[in-house]
Order: C-alpha cells, then structure tokens, then sequence
C-alpha cells in the first residue's frame, strides 16, 4: 500500500503528459492519439456493443481452443514421457512444431477449414498443444525415481501411479508449460485475427486491423490497451492458484 | 475391517532368503552386488545391515521390498515368493521421500486411502493415530517444506506405518539427521517395534547404531556384496544409545568389520 500511492501517480501524470503532448505538439490524431480521444472511442465502442461482443468472441476462441490444447497436451507428454518411440517421433515433432510461430498456420489452416471458427481454433491449439506436450514430458522424466517406488510400495499401480503420483510431481513444470502455451495461444490467436479478418464474428484482433484501416489510432490503441488488460487479467485469473498452490506445498517461489 | 483391527499389531512376517544373487550390468562389465545370499529372518525380528557403501545391504532390502526385478535365487515372505511391492513391507527410505504436492495428513493417508475396507473417517482416525504416535499432531496441515529434517523422517516413519505393515523395511532413515534427532528416534523406533512386533530390516553403516537397534546385526563386505558375519545383541530393551555395555559390543563388532574389509576372505580370487 506503501508503495501504492506514488506508482498510480507515477502513472497519472504519464498519461497526462501524454494528453498535453499530443494537444500542444500540434501532432496528428493519427500519429499519437490522445489519452481523451482513446476514452472516446471506448465510450461509443461500449455503446454500440461492438468491444464487449469483440471480447467476448476472442475470449470464447482463446478459452476453447487453450483448454483443447492442454487436454490434448498433457496426456501426449505424458506417453512421450513413457514410451521411447514416441519420444523420437512425437517428442521430435513437438519439438519442431514449437518453434513455429502458430500465425504460419493460417494459409493452411484456412484451406482446411475455410473461414470458420475451427480455422481460429485449430491455430490456438496449435499455439498451445506443443509447448504443454514438452513440459510435461519434461516434468515426468526429471521425477526423482524415489516418488515412484515410495508409491509403489504403498500399492499405488497404473492409472493411479499416474494420477496420483508423475502428474502431480510434475506440476511444477506443468504449471510453466500451460503458462507458456496461454502465452503463444494469445499472441497466436492476435495475429490470426488481424491476418485473417473475413469472419462471421469479429474478435479484438479485428477491430485492431479495422481501425489501422480507417486511420482510426484512437481506436488502435484502444484496443492495444485492452488486450494488454485482458492478457493480464486471464494470467492472473488463470495461473495465480495454481502458483499460490505450488508455493505453499512445493515452498517455490512466485514468479 | 475397523480401526480396531487396523491398529492392531498385524501377524509378524517371517523372509527367507536362499542363494540370492544380484548382478547391476554397467558400460564398463558386471557387477556383482549381492553374493549366494542366504538368511531368515524370523517373526518380529530386528535386524540390522551393516557395510560399508557399495557391500550390497541395500540392494538386499530393496529385493526383500520387491523393487528390484532381475534377481536370481529365492526370496519369500511367509512362504510366498517376492514378485513386487506391497503394502505388507513398506519401506523408509534415506531421503524422506515424502511427496510435496500433498500435506503431512495427506502423505500419511496416501498408503491408507489404496487399503481397502475402510471408510475415509476411519482412515483420518488411523493417521491421526500415527501421527500422533510419531510426535506431530498439530501438524497434520503442515506442508513437507515447512518441516525440519527430523520431522519429516518422523512424517516418513508414520507414512511407512500406517498400512500396518507386516514388515517395516529402513534404508539408512536417519543417516542425514543431527545426532540428537537421532537419539530420540532411536527411543521412538524401539517403542514402536516393542509395542506392534513388526519383522525390521534396518540398514546402516553405523556399527553403534546397529547395536542400539537390532536384535541381530550382520555384517556386509564389498564386491562382491556377501554377508560375513552376525552378532546377535541380547542387551536388555530400551537400550540407550550412549550405554557403556553397548558401547563395548559395538567396538568388539566394529574391529570385526575392519578385519573383513581388509582381509579378502579365503577362496575369493580377485578377478
């Protein structure tokens, strides 16, 4: 709380040096639009419905095809993780496909599926799915073999031994392979929806490309404000437990 | 099945091993840890392992514990040939090996939720009762971390317990602790063991400790892994780790081992 007071009015005098800037430089709306005329925009935007229904779209895209890719994520790094061959293929391809920006999907993604939702939501699952698949099958190799023979002992066997034992030892990595995967999901899906903006819905990525298309910057960065705020948000809201959980048992510390 | 009959002592086990052999294949050829073993070990005994590191003593409890496979020779318990682990012999190991993603009461109960038969308020009852019994109720939310290097053997001792087990298995558990923790480990191992009469495997390098603890202790030498000789301890119980009279034996056994180490033993040819 200390700490608190002089950070917000760090911040409300930038975006007031920003307000007078942008008047008195006599510099156009265009090249820096100012703090009033973002307010503006998101004012009538509210009005008209158009922001929330974006959000709502982009949000829906990003929170199915995240959750596809971590159900299809982890019980794949986990037959990485125990079976050899899949290591050297799908462990292998994983690897690859990481390094692939998901935006590069587009071309075939709509090819495949025309312009629908599923062509959204396969390139968030692209985004997703491979990082998930590496960390877990990290954190199930890097289980230190204790874990596993300590349950044994106790009776635990198979699907048990899985549940109850490598998945939650691994969660640790686990946890930051998610983390990494929301990351590449949400650019992904960004790039996708200013890439391709023919849709029967327009999400956030839309109304970005909309506005750089009408010279509206105000507009711009409205909405670049608003997908930093819902970025951080649904980190918090999503990964915040799970680290709260990780360093009251594990004792790690929050990143 | 009840409390009751869950928190009382279980029929001790008696572990017949004859003509065991174990053979670690490594990069650079064969080794031979564990040499024509034989030994029983009969109902409600205390028996100790002593060697030093790489002897074997180990290896030995991890096969009487079912962890390791490619064996040759006979190992049973009651009659029945060991093929895997079970709940009847649980095992201690030298790191706690508590699991970090459950609390205390969580880890205690990990063993009793795979029993079958009894009810989850019956279940809570029993490890309280362990837990109770090894010094930490109180503790039961505690997360692993928060616990110091004795307390988390404690939670260990209650977690190996409380399946009742007809064997208790112990893999060097106090090695890293400091010596007072130890000491009073030593008063809460022989309580337990007096009170419930399981068949103990203890392993250890520390002659004295042997001494304090076991009815029997055999000696281990190296390469490859044989046991050469056994002491059987009839000091009278609670024996007292700094006692003068356990301290003559474990000398006498002590000047014992350094003999074996240092002289190979008759009709071993170096390879």
């Amino acid at each position: 709380m200390k700490n608190f007071i002089p950070a917000v009015a760090i911040f409300a005098a930038l975006v007031a040096g920003w307000e007078i800037y942008a008047r008195q430089s006599g510099a156009s709306a265009v090249l820096l639009p100012p703090p009033s005329a973002v307010a503006q925009y998101y004012l009538g935007a509210m009005k008209t419905g158009e922001l929330l229904d974006a959000s709502l779209v982009t949000m829906r895209r990003l929170t199915i095809g995240y959750f596809i890719g971590i159900a299809l994520g982890i019980p794949l790094g986990m037959l990485t993780a125990r079976f050899k061959l899949a290591h050297n293929t799908l462990g292998v391809i994983a690897l690859g496909l990481q390094t692939l920006p998901s935006v590069c999907w587009v071309p075939l993604a709509i090819l495949w599926f025309r312009l629908t939702e599923t062509a959204m939501l396969f390139i968030v699952i692209m985004g997703t799915v491979w990082a998930v698949i590496l960390a877990t099958d990290h954190g199930i190799r890097q289980i230190p073999p204790l874990y596993r023979e300590a349950a044994l002992t106790m009776g635990s066997r198979g699907l048990h031994l899985w549940c109850r034992v490598l998945v939650p030892a691994s969660l640790p990595h686990i946890v930051s392979g998610t983390k990494q995967g929301w990351a590449f999901a949400w650019r992904s899906l960004m790039a996708a929806e200013i890439y391709v903006t023919i849709l029967g819905a327009n999400g956030l990525g839309h109304l970005l490309h909309f506005g750089r298309e009408l010279h509206a910057m105000d507009q711009v960065v409205g909405l670049m404000l608003l997908i930093i705020f819902i970025g951080f948000a649904a980190d918090k809201v999503l990964f915040s437990p799970w680290e709260r959980f990780l360093h009251r048992r594990w004792g790690l510390r929050e990143s | 099945m009840s409390v009751a009959t869950e928190l009382s002592p279980p029929p001790p086990a008696k572990i017949r091993l004859s003509g065991v052999n174990k053979v670690f294949a490594g990069p650079r050829g064969n080794l031979t840890a564990l040499q024509d073993i034989d030994l029983e070990i009969g109902d409600g005994e205390f028996v100790c392992f002593v060697g030093s590191s790489g002897c074997g003593k180990s290896t030995l409890l991890r096969i009487v514990a079912g962890l390791e496979r490619d064996f040759t020779g006979d190992a049973e318990v009651d009659g029945n040939p060991i093929k895997e682990p079970g709940r009847d012999r649980t095992v201690m190991f030298q790191e706690h090996a508590l699991f970090p993603w459950l609390d205390t009461m969580g880890n205690v109960l990990f063993g009793l939720k795979l029993k079958p038969g009894l009810t989850d308020h019956e279940r809570k009852e029993v490890a309280h009762y362990y837990l109770q019994l090894v010094g930490l109720a109180g503790f039961e939310r505690s997360a692993i971390h928060e616990l110091s290097g004795g307390m988390k053997q404690r939670v260990a001792l209650a977690r190996a317990l409380a399946p009742n087990p007809r064997v208790l298995l112990m893999d060097e558990p106090f090695a890293a602790l400091d010596a007072m923790t130890r000491e009073q480990l030593y008063g809460d191992i022989q309580a337990i063991h007096a009170a419930r009469k399981q068949t103990i495997l203890f392993v250890t390098h520390n002659v004295r400790e042997a001494v304090c603890l076991g009815d029997r202790v055999l000696l281990f030498s190296p390469r490859p892994g044989r046991i050469r000789r056994e002491f059987k301890v009839e000091l009278p119980r609670p024996r007292e780790f700094n006692d003068a009279a356990l301290a003559a034996l474990s000398r006498e056994i002590t000047n014992e081992l350094k003999t074996i180490l240092a002289i190979p033993a008759p009709g071993v040819v170096a390879a």
